[in-house]
């Protein structure tokens, strides 16, 4: 270790104003500080510091994310063989079993997964060194989580230019205009994920994109699926539970089933405990809300993460839900409300995307009535509003946009309690 | 009527070297020095010359602005050298010590028959005053205002922070007399508040003349800013006199003997100190004298104060003014490999107020803290963090940013003249984005300063 510090650090005078590599300033910054942490002490104030730091701070996140990530690659293995076990049954038959073929399904993923997570770093690292050039600084840290949110938050078929395309456009209109890191108003992530979804909406929403290989398999079958198979997800067939024609998982339901028929057909094709462990087709990493759960309690026991803002979050999306089935004017409404949670991208956004301390409430109670209210919406966009199956997104991001909003009303009471007491003391 | 207070925020930063509770005499020091930082704002107007003889409480310089408080000698001497910084800022006022015996004196005064105004014109005349600050501002005290109420804390709760009840124990006499003293200088009470967690010394616990309040919690409940504004918080067009207890006992016995009296007992602290003990020297004494030869190795900073608000010295810097204590830490300027002992290590050796760190398993372990930065500054990230610490119905983040934007309006909101730069100086410590936060309370308060004062 001595000798890679004696190398890296005899560097250092050349990369320095006036040295002969001083542009190269911020690469060389970026990798010297990720080896080493800097020799800084503490000029003015405090002359001690506590150990963290925001390296530390957002590698334990992008730890939480690894389970999350891990249970994308096999499940997106898995509903593609599940598809091929349609049209192979004789090869592929036993795939629809979770266990069966574990092996090939986690190749499968790798192979599809692992592209999305290397463009997406490198489409975002790339923006973010152009932009460290300009401002003279190495590599802030903000990005390392965002680049490993976004792959997790796409369907394993989207095309890799444009996981590139949205990468950068989050990063430069979501981020880097604010002023980088710590600055921005929206969550990059979901930034890029909502740049997607509008801009090229049959690549991010509809029955052809959720499992890996859908489009192929589609076409090599005459243009639509095999009997019996569906490329749905649990969201898209409760939306069509409004509409004339409900589906599930590919069986047309009769349009005159009542509410309790849909439901209980809803419950056979997406089993809670499979819809909670994840296995239920969707975004890379969001279908697991074990593997969410699992990277929740990594962040809030290293208190990385407001246990204030993902608890309202689901107590905001349960309650909701209640409200829902109070009104119960439709099968979809009538969905028990703990059915929310667990199926869509309800607890990857909670725990990972409303969280982002830069984009929500800043203040304690501010984070309470904002995870409630995001988690709220949530629910209600899924429930009320045909156009969007999936409302966390949205969600998050209009709380984003809120955020200040809230802040702005806690903190005036915080105001209005001084004034008060300077009042009664004038009085 | 006495009040209560338990605080639940907060944080006590355990650091190796604590003073041994013996009281050594220090060697006579040969330069003592009054340095101007030591007082915010100030603009020193000196009256000798280089070469000049001064005597022990004879006036060496006054405020520019404010003509009436002065400041004087601790000792009798030669004027050895004015050191002057950029722009011929003066940064200290050195004295060569030459004995104590020449003094200037006066009449013993017993200030509970004083008036306002004598007690006042003695403590301004003779070097007295610069000892009371006033909040807000933390600067030295407007003598022209009159204060609603005056606070002294009894005890120090700073990491490592000297231990007054050792230092005052037996000084009861002065102490109540500096305590008489003060009273006179407001038309409310001079809140005396001690630590509900141990017993005080009979100097605290007898004291008379007082508001005796108790408050309990982790660091800051020591700091004199957080019992104000838990007992009696200032609001804007109001004024708090804070004494130290230390000077409290040399304003009391100025007025018994009617000589300044420079005696300071100074706790030496720190992981990188030898001999840790309390040693009985002078104000503004070199501090060679005691941490020479106590060092346990050469790469240290010398503070003087606490590790958290004081200021850097040199190994034969001066102590400062309102300082009881020396903290010697060890530099941290030294690269740390990302795995062992960097930002990605086990981190057995950071004492850190996150989980990220295993501290909270560690439980009384004490730690030896560098002075490494342990990260690089970054924009404001992470929220919730700095509220933890501060035991202020105050929102930190919201109201440093205002200061950041210069929002002089939402400062004076969000509660700008309860604070002071050490009140914040927790907020610093674990801040995740290594934010200057003393010094952005500070710019604040100089714009409050100018604009609303």
């Amino acid at each position: 270790m001595k000798a890679l510090k004696k190398v890296i650090h005899n560097l250092d005078p050349k990369f320095e104003k006036g040295g002969k590599w001083e542009k190269m300033y911020p690469l060389y910054e970026t990798l010297s500080t990720f080896l080493f942490t800097p020799k800084h002490v503490t000029k003015k104030g405090a002359h001690i510091r506590d150990g963290v730091d925001l390296k530390r701070t957002m590698f334990m996140v992008v730890l939480a994310l690894i389970p999350c990530l891990l249970f994308g690659i096999y499940n997106t293995g898995h509903w593609h063989y599940e598809l091929l076990s349609y049209t192979q049954p004789e090869q592929y038959g036993a795939y629809s079993d979770y266990l069966t073929g574990f092996g090939d399904k986690v190749v499968y993923g790798l192979l599809q997964v692992l592209p999305l997570v290397i463009v997406s770093y490198a489409a975002g690292l790339a923006v973010e060194f152009v932009f460290g050039f300009i401002k003279g600084h190495g590599l802030h840290e903000g990005f390392l989580v965002s680049g490993m949110l976004i792959p997790l938050t796409m369907p394993a078929d989207v095309p890799l230019w444009m996981v590139a395309v949205a990468t950068i456009f989050a990063v430069v209109i979501g981020k880097e205009v604010f002023g980088g890191t710590g600055m921005n108003i929206l969550n990059v992530a979901l930034t890029a994920r909502a740049f997607l979804f509008f801009a090229y909406p049959t690549k991010m929403s509809g029955d052809k994109i959720w499992k890996s290989g859908t489009q192929e398999i589609a076409e090599s079958n005459g243009g639509a699926l095999p009997d019996g198979a569906s490329g749905a997800t649990a969201l898209g067939d409760l939306q069509s539970f409004i509409g004339d024609s409900p589906v599930v998982a590919g069986e047309n339901l009769s349009a005159a089933a009542s509410n309790s028929e849909m439901l209980a057909k809803f419950g056979e094709a997406y089993d809670p405990i499979h819809a909670f462990i994840g296995m239920i087709p969707g975004s890379v990493g969001e279908t697991s809300t074990l593997a969410a759960l699992l990277g929740g309690a990594i962040l809030l026991f290293t208190g990385v993460a407001s246990w204030r803002i993902i608890l309202s979050f689901f107590a905001g999306g349960f309650l909701f839900g209640l409200l829902m089935n109070g009104i119960g004017s439709n099968a979809y409404m009538e969905l028990p409300a703990y059915n929310h949670l667990i199926i869509g991208g309800f607890a990857f956004g909670a725990v990972f995307m409303a969280t982002d301390p830069v984009t929500a409430s800043q203040t304690q109670y501010g984070k309470l009535w904002y995870g409630f209210l995001g988690g709220g919406l949530a629910v209600l966009i899924r429930v009320l509003n045909p156009a969007y199956p999936e409302g966390v997104m949205l969600a998050i991001l209009f709380m984003n946009v809120m955020a200040p909003l809230i802040d702005h009303y806690v903190v005036q009471v915080n105001i209005s309690r001084r004034k008060k007491r300077f009042k009664t003391k004038t009085a | 009527m006495s009040k209560a207070v338990r605080l639940r925020k907060g944080l006590d930063i355990k650091l190796i070297g604590e003073a041994d509770k013996v009281k050594a005499d220090a060697e006579m020091p040969s330069v003592v020095a009054l340095k101007p930082s030591d007082f915010h704002g100030l603009v020193p107007k000196v009256i000798l010359k280089e070469g000049d003889k001064v005597k022990r409480g004879g006036v060496v310089f006054y405020d520019k602005y404010n003509k009436d408080v002065k400041w004087v000698s601790p000792v009798s001497g030669t004027l050895k050298e004015i050191v002057r910084g950029a722009k011929r800022k003066i940064l200290e006022v050195q004295i060569a010590v030459e004995g104590m015996d020449d003094v200037v004196s006066i009449d013993p005064v017993d200030p509970s028959n004083a008036s306002r105004e004598e007690v006042k014109k003695i403590m301004l005349e003779n070097g007295l005053w610069p000892f009371v600050k006033q909040r807000p501002l933390d600067i030295v005290a407007d003598p022209s205002v009159t204060p609603k109420a005056i606070f002294i804390s009894a005890f120090d709760s700073a990491p490592l922070a000297p231990d007054y009840d050792f230092i005052l124990h037996g000084q009861d006499q002065d102490f109540q007399h500096g305590l008489n003293a003060l009273a006179k200088l407001t038309d409310g009470k001079v809140h005396l508040t001690l630590n509900s967690k141990v017993p005080a010394d009979k100097a605290f616990q007898n004291a008379k003349n007082v508001q005796i309040n108790k408050i309990s919690g982790k660091h800051p409940a020591g700091n004199v800013g957080t019992q104000i504004h838990h007992i009696d918080p200032i609001d804007k067009g109001e004024f708090v006199f804070t004494v130290n207890p230390q000077d409290v006992v040399t304003i009391g016995k100025f007025f018994a003997e009617g000589k300044f009296d420079p005696t300071r007992i100074v706790a030496l602290t720190g992981s990188e100190a030898k001999n840790r003990k309390y040693y009985r020297t002078i104000l503004g004494a070199q501090v060679s004298g005691i941490v020479e030869n106590n060092l346990e190795q050469d790469n240290v900073r010398v503070v003087s104060g606490n590790a958290l608000t004081g200021t850097k010295i040199e190994k034969d810097g001066f102590i400062g003014f309102y300082d009881a204590h020396i903290t010697v830490l060890p530099e941290g300027d030294e690269y740390k490999f990302f795995l062992t002992k960097g930002w990605l290590g086990p981190g057995f050796d950071k004492y850190s107020s996150h989980r990220l760190f295993p501290t909270w398993i560690l439980g009384k372990k004490k730690y030896r803290l560098d002075t490494n930065m342990n990260g690089e500054e970054r924009g404001f990230v992470v929220t919730g963090e700095m509220e933890k610490v501060l035991p202020f119905d105050v929102l930190p983040m919201q109201l440093i940013k205002a200061i950041m934007t210069k929002d002089i309006d939402g400062m004076e909101q969000l509660g700008i003249y309860e604070i002071a730069p050490e009140d914040f100086a927790l907020c610093e410590y674990v801040c995740t984005s290594k934010i200057a936060i003393q010094e952005t309370v500070r710019e604040g308060l100089d714009i409050i300063q100018e604009e609303c004062m």
